[in-house]
């Protein structure tokens, strides 16, 4: 149990520690989607939604191993409900939200490959926040995951039209991309612990 | 039989440059940046997800013809799942120290793209020999790739390898290399380095064709 209040959780997931910049998860989908604004909003949208069900799942998941004290099936259990909460969350918006559904289809399947919410049941369970605090951590984390991807979009986006020249073009443009971000996201560091 | 064997190494092989799972698939991003801050943190997770990889190809190229073709993501996932659990508590046996300088990664192997990717794309659909293959040459990549990473890392950013000091004293250390930050650069410059090489090959090879004919 730590005793952090929750402002400084939050800050600290979203900026000090961002789940992209500081501890590289979900790179992929930062790659894979962050090339358009558009999308990347949306799918910094669909992540957090599913980052904040994935922890009070999580949550709950720890205390019954812990009751039964098998730890050793953490791993397992926690993708295995990752894997059926993004499946429920997919059939949950095609339900309710047609249009929604049609708008981000292809991103909600992949968002269960996605290392950033495992690794957000995996932290909040090993730095012990309690339910509160764990709400409050998913949800700075996947402001963070959405912020990022947000700023590399809209700086892809003016990548577009410069003279870059044909070797660095791609993969190699946006990891130096990344790495300046990441620098800058290094300037928070002084704002909590 | 020599054409086949040709073919069961090009296995192997193919992992290490032409479809290496870092530099050219660009597969299983999160780790190489992440725990490639060190050498010896980018060998032990190479290592362990080469192992991870083995495992789970042969667990799933052997049950290929039980597991039904609608819940082929649940399984591939469970048995991967059960081999990265295996590989934690190792860890943690052979050392402490370094399972808690990898952290939560270890676990992370489970979602590493690059696993699900060649039990889907690969191990389900050839037989032992040549998942293993498949298998052992995509590890071996990876960790070599991982590796390259790490060396530049922990060279620049420590003046050390592997923890013995390489550099002289009087060299001013580029902190910048052992930061989140200095895990993008790195990856930036070996991807030129390979870009460039395959690019003077594609080239090398337009000319020879060209000469032939």
């Amino acid at each position: 149990m730590t005793d952090a209040s929750h402002w400084s959780i939050f800050l600290n997931a979203a900026l000090i520690n961002n789940f992209v910049l500081a501890y590289f998860l979900g790179i992929c989908p930062f790659f894979g989607v962050s090339a358009k604004l558009e999308t990347a909003v949306r799918m910094g949208g669909a992540v957090s939604f599913v980052m904040l069900v994935a922890s009070v799942c999580a949550y709950s998941i720890n205390l019954l191993l812990d009751a039964v004290n098998a730890p050793y099936l953490r791993i397992i259990s926690y993708i295995l409900v990752i894997a059926s909460t993004v499946q429920l969350v997919e059939m949950l918006i095609r339900k309710l939200s047609p249009a929604t559904f049609r708008a981000m289809g292809i991103y909600l399947p992949l968002i269960t490959t996605n290392c950033a919410i495992l690794g957000l049941a995996l932290f909040q369970t090993n730095r012990g926040y309690n339910f509160t605090q764990s709400i409050v951590y998913s949800l700075g984390a996947g402001a963070g995951f959405a912020l990022a991807l947000v700023l590399m979009a809209g700086v892809r986006e003016k990548l577009d039209l410069a003279n870059v020249p044909q070797l660095v073009k791609g993969t190699a443009a946006a990891l130096v991309v990344a790495g300046v971000l990441s620098m800058g996201f290094m300037g928070f560091a002084g704002l909590g612990r | 039989m020599a054409v086949k064997e040709i073919t069961t190494t090009d296995e192997f092989v193919k992992g290490l440059w032409r479809d290496n799972p870092v530099f050219v698939q660009v597969l299983g991003m999160c780790p190489a940046l992440a725990v490639s801050n060190t050498a010896i943190n980018a060998l032990t997770m190479g290592l362990a997800t080469t192992f991870v990889l083995l495992m789970s190809g042969l667990s799933v190229s052997a049950l290929r013809t039980f597991i039904p073709r609608e819940a082929r993501i649940v399984c591939f996932i469970c048995i991967i799942a059960s081999f990265v659990t295996a590989v934690d508590y190792i860890i943690q046996a052979i050392s402490l120290e370094l399972s808690r300088s990898l952290g939560a990664f270890i676990a992370l192997i489970v979602v590493n793209c690059l696993i699900l990717g060649r039990a889907e794309a690969f191990a389900s659909k050839h037989n032992l020999l040549r998942s293993t293959l498949d298998a052992l040459g995509m590890g071996v990549g990876f960790t070599v790739a991982l590796l390259t990473i790490g060396v530049v890392r922990e060279i620049l950013g420590n003046g050390s390898l592997f923890g013995v000091a390489v550099l002289p004293g009087s060299f001013q250390t580029w902190t910048v290399m052992v930061l989140p930050s200095g895990g993008f650069f790195a990856m930036a410059l070996w991807l030129l380095v390979v870009n460039r090489i395959k690019e003077r090959q594609a080239a090398a090879e337009k000319h020879a064709q060209e000469v032939a004919s």
